[in-house]
C-alpha cells in the first residue's frame, strides 16, 4: 500500500476531479446521459455498457426451475460465478435444514408463515434464475413480515438468520409486506456458517417508506445466493443497503419494479472481497410507469490475490415511464495487486420524455488528489489512505440509518483494514 | 516567527521530452507579520509556486531551495511540511466522500499538535471559528467537500487556515468564485489571523479586488514564471489601473532575446 506508483499523480486525476479515482482498470464507463442528451437519440436508441451483456429486455422469469436449464457457467447471468463453488446450491437438492433466527419485532410487526398455494406467495414477482427457482420451489410456502398500514415503528425489525455450519442447503423465502403509508427499517442480519439461498421480497405499499437492510457477514467457508425484489407502490420510498463482508461466495440479485407512478428506489450496496471470496451483486430497475425514481451507489474495495467482485447494474426505461429520473454509480477501490473487479452499468432507454438518467463506474487506486489534500493538512500518508477507506466505506454505510448497526459494520471494516495507528486514540466526532 | 525563503526556484511538469519548465528562478522571503500578494496573468504560473511548496507531485523541482525557518523544505514529505507550519489553502479543494469536516478537522489539528485537542476546548474553537465564517453547524457533520458550493469551500479552507495556525498561510486564489458577502467573510478571516500578528500571508490572485479587503505589506508581479516587479500596495493599484500588459509584452522580448 505504501508503493509509490499507486500514488504517483497522473494527469488524469486533474480531469476527473469530483470522481473518486483517477485511472481506470478494468472499467466500464459511460458519460452520464442528460436529458438534453436523451431527448436527442430516438426512443429505444441509446443503450451504452460496454461488454456484451445483452438487452436487459424481457428477462425470462418462471417458477419453474427446469424452464431455465442447467446453467453451465457460459450463460450471461452465470458467465462471472464460479460455477464449481455455487453447484451445492444450484444442485437443488430440498433439505430441512434451516436458519437459527432471533428476531426482534417493534410493535406493529407481525410474524407469520404462509404456506406455497398462498395468493401471496404466488403473486410474488417470479424468480429470474434456476437458482431463485428452485428457492421458490424448495422452501415451500414463505415467512411473511407484516407492518401494518401507517404504523410508525419506533425500531427496526431486526430479523438475526444464523447458519449452523450444516452442508445440506438452507432455502429461504421471506415476504416482507408493508402496509400504506407505514414507515418501517428491517434489517436482515446474515452470520454464521451456512449454504443458503434466499429469496426475500418487499411489498410496499402506497406513499410507504422502507429500508431494507441485508448485511452478509457470514463465517469463511458460507455460500449465498438470493433474489431480492421490490414492488414500490404509488409515491411510496424503498431503500435498500446491501452490504456484504463475509462468506466465500455471496451472489445476490436486486430488483426494483414499480406499482405505480411517484415512486423512489435508493439501492445502495458496499462489499469488502479478500483473496478467498467472490462477490456478486447484479441489480435490475424497471422502470414502467411514470414519474418515478431511481438511484444506485455500489461501493467496493479488493483487497488480496484473486479477491473478486462483480456488479452488474441493469437500468431499463419502458415507453411509458415519463418523468423518469435514475442515476448508478459503481466504484471500485482495489487495494492490492491481483484482485480483479468486474463493473457493467447498462441503461436502457426507450422514451425521450424523461429527466434524467446517467451512470458511471470506475475501478482503481486511491485518488492522489485526495491523499495530497489530506496530507497538506499534516496528516501522514498511511492515516489518510485510512481515512480515505474508511470514508469510502462510511460513504455507503451511513445511509443505513441505524447508529448502532453502522458503528458495528464499521467495526468490522476496520478490523478488515488493519489496526488504525494514531487514529485509534481519537474521537471522531466534534459536535 | 517563521520565515518562507524561496531562491532561484526552478519547477518544471511533465517527465522527459514533455518536461515544459514553469517556474524560472524565484525569489521571495514571506515573514511572520507580512502579507505579500503575487499577481499576474492567467497562466504565470502562480499556482506552480503555490503547490510545490506544499509538495504536489505532479511538479519537480529543478534547481533552487526553499527553506522554513532555515529547514529544507524541500526535502520534507507533504505532510511534514504542514507539521513545519506551511498552510495551502486551495483553488480547487478536492471532495472526500465519507470523512466528515469535524472528523477532518479534528484528525488535521491532532497530526499538526502532535497530540489530540481537549474536546472540550476543540468544540468551542470550532464552533467559534465557524460562526466567524458565516458557517451553519450543520456543515461540520457534511462530508469533506462533498457537493460544497464555490463560497463554501472557500470558507471551509480558510476554516482550516484558523483552526491550524499555520506560521505562513499561502492563499492561491482564494477570491475566485466569490461573490461579495463571501469575499468579505473569507478577508476578515484572513485578517483575523493576521490581526493575531504571528502568520505570514502570501495571497496569490489574479484580481485586485481582494486586496480592498486583505491590505498587503508587499505585491510581486509574477509573469512567466518568476517575479518581474516589487513594489509596495501603490503596484497594486498601477495593475488595477494599467493590467498586466507592459510586463507581458516586457516577458516576451526577454524571452525571445
Amino acid at each position: 500500500m505504501t508503493d509509490q506508483n499507486t500514488t504517483g499523480l497522473t494527469t488524469e486525476s486533474a480531469v476527473l476531479a469530483g470522481e473518486l479515482f483517477g485511472e481506470g482498470v478494468g472499467t466500464q464507463a459511460g458519460p452520464p446521459t442528460t436529458p438534453a442528451d436523451s431527448a436527442a437519440v430516438a426512443p429505444g436508441a441509446h443503450s451504452h455498457g460496454g461488454a456484451p451483456t445483452g438487452s436487459p429486455a424481457e428477462r425470462f422469469t418462471s417458477t419453474d426451475p427446469d424452464a431455465f436449464g442447467v446453467p453451465t457457467g457460459r450463460e450471461e447471468t452465470w458467465r462471472f460465478t464460479p460455477m464449481k463453488r455455487i453447484k451445492p446450491l444450484l444442485d437443488g437438492a430440498a433439505s430441512d435444514a434451516r436458519l437459527t433466527w432471533s428476531t426482534d419485532l417493534p410493535e406493529g410487526v407481525e410474524l407469520t408463515r404462509v404456506e406455497a398455494g398462498d395468493p401471496l406467495v404466488k403473486g410474488l414477482p417470479e424468480p429470474v434464475d434456476r437458482l431463485a427457482a428452485l428457492t421458490r420451489q424448495n422452501s415451500d410456502g414463505a415467512d411473511v413480515v407484516r407492518v401494518a398500514t401507517e404504523a410508525q415503528l419506533d425500531r427496526p425489525v431486526n430479523l438475526g438468520l444464523a447458519g449452523s455450519g450444516s452442508d445440506d442447503v438452507v432455502w429461504g423465502q421471506l415476504v416482507v409486506e408493508v402496509g400504506a403509508f407505514a414507515k418501517a427499517t428491517i434489517v436482515l442480519d446474515h452470520s454464521g456458517l451456512a449454504r443458503y439461498s434466499g429469496g426475500v421480497t418487499v411489498l410496499v405499499g402506497d406513499g410507504a417508506q422502507v429500508t431494507l437492510v441485508s448485511v452478509q457477514e457470514w463465517a469463511p467457508g458460507a455460500v449465498h445466493g438470493g433474489q431480492y425484489d421490490a414492488v414500490v407502490g404509488r409515491d411510496a420510498t424503498f431503500k435498500q443497503v446491501v452490504v456484504t463482508l463475509g462468506g466465500d461466495l455471496v451472489r445476490l440479485v436486486s430488483n426494483v419494479q414499480y406499482a405505480g407512478p411517484g415512486g423512489s428506489a435508493e439501492l445502495f450496496g458496499v462489499y469488502f472481497s479478500d483473496e478467498t471470496q467472490h462477490q456478486e451483486h447484479r441489480l435490475w430497475v424497471d422502470h414502467a410507469v411514470p414519474n418515478c425514481t431511481s438511484n444506485v451507489l455500489y461501493k467496493g474495495a479488493l483487497q488480496g490475490e484473486g479477491a473478486r467482485t462483480v456488479w452488474i447494474g441493469d437500468v431499463r426505461i419502458r415507453p411509458a415511464a415519463t418523468g423518469t429520473e435514475t442515476y448508478e454509480l459503481n466504484r471500485n477501490l482495489v487495494l492490492t495487486d491481483g484482485a480483479r473487479a468486474d463493473s457493467v452499468p447498462n441503461l436502457e432507454i426507450e422514451t425521450g420524455e424523461i429527466v434524467g438518467a446517467g451512470h458511471a463506474s470506475a475501478t482503481g487506486r486511491f485518488d492522489d488528489e485526495q491523499l495530497f489534500y489530506l496530507c497538506s493538512r499534516g496528516i501522514d500518508a498511511e492515516t489518510a489512505r485510512r481515512l480515505v477507506v474508511r470514508g469510502f466505506f462510511a460513504d455507503v454505510i451511513q445511509h443505513i440509518g441505524v447508529g448502532e448497526l453502522q458503528d458495528r459494520l464499521m467495526a468490522t471494516i476496520d478490523a478488515r483494514l488493519g489496526a488504525l495507528p494514531g487514529l485509534d486514540e481519537q474521537p471522531v466526532e466534534v459536535a | 516567527m517563521s520565515v518562507l525563503e524561496i531562491r532561484d526556484l526552478h519547477v518544471s511538469v511533465g517527465e522527459g521530452d514533455d518536461a515544459k519548465e514553469i517556474l524560472r528562478g524565484v525569489d521571495l522571503t514571506v515573514r511572520s507579520g507580512e502579507t505579500h500578494a503575487i499577481m499576474g496573468p492567467n497562466g504565470s504560473g502562480k499556482s506552480t509556486l503555490a503547490y510545490s511548496i506544499a509538495g504536489h507531485p505532479k511538479y519537480t523541482i529543478t534547481g533552487g531551495t526553499v527553506t522554513l525557518d532555515g529547514e529544507d523544505v524541500l526535502e520534507m514529505s507533504v505532510d511534514e511540511r504542514a507539521r513545519a507550519g506551511l498552510f495551502l489553502a486551495m483553488q480547487y479543494p478536492v471532495e472526500v466522500p465519507g470523512v466528515s469536516v469535524s472528523n477532518f478537522l479534528r484528525t488535521a489539528a491532532t497530526a499538526i499538535k502532535g497530540e489530540a485537542p481537549k474536546l472540550r476546548t476543540w468544540v468551542k474553537d470550532v464552533k467559534t471559528e465557524m460562526a466567524g465564517l458565516e458557517m451553519d453547524p450543520a456543515f461540520a457533520e457534511r462530508n469533506v467537500n462533498e457537493g460544497f458550493s464555490g463560497g463554501e469551500k472557500k470558507r471551509h479552507e480558510i476554516l482550516q487556515m484558523r483552526l491550524l495556525k499555520p506560521g505562513i498561510a499561502i492563499l492561491d486564489e482564494t477570491d475566485s468564485g466569490l461573490d461579495v458577502d463571501a469575499l468579505r467573510i473569507v478577508s476578515e478571516g484572513v485578517n483575523r489571523s493576521r490581526a493575531e500578528g504571528e502568520i505570514g500571508v502570501l495571497l496569490i490572485t489574479h484580481y485586485t479586488r481582494i486586496l480592498r479587503y486583505i491590505k498587503p505589506d508587499f505585491v510581486h508581479v509574477f509573469v512567466n514564471g518568476k517575479v518581474v516587479e516589487e513594489g509596495g500596495p501603490e503596484l497594486a493599484e498601477k495593475l488595477e489601473n494599467e493590467g498586466y500588459a507592459a510586463y507581458v509584452k516586457g516577458s516576451t522580448e526577454v524571452a525571445s532575446a
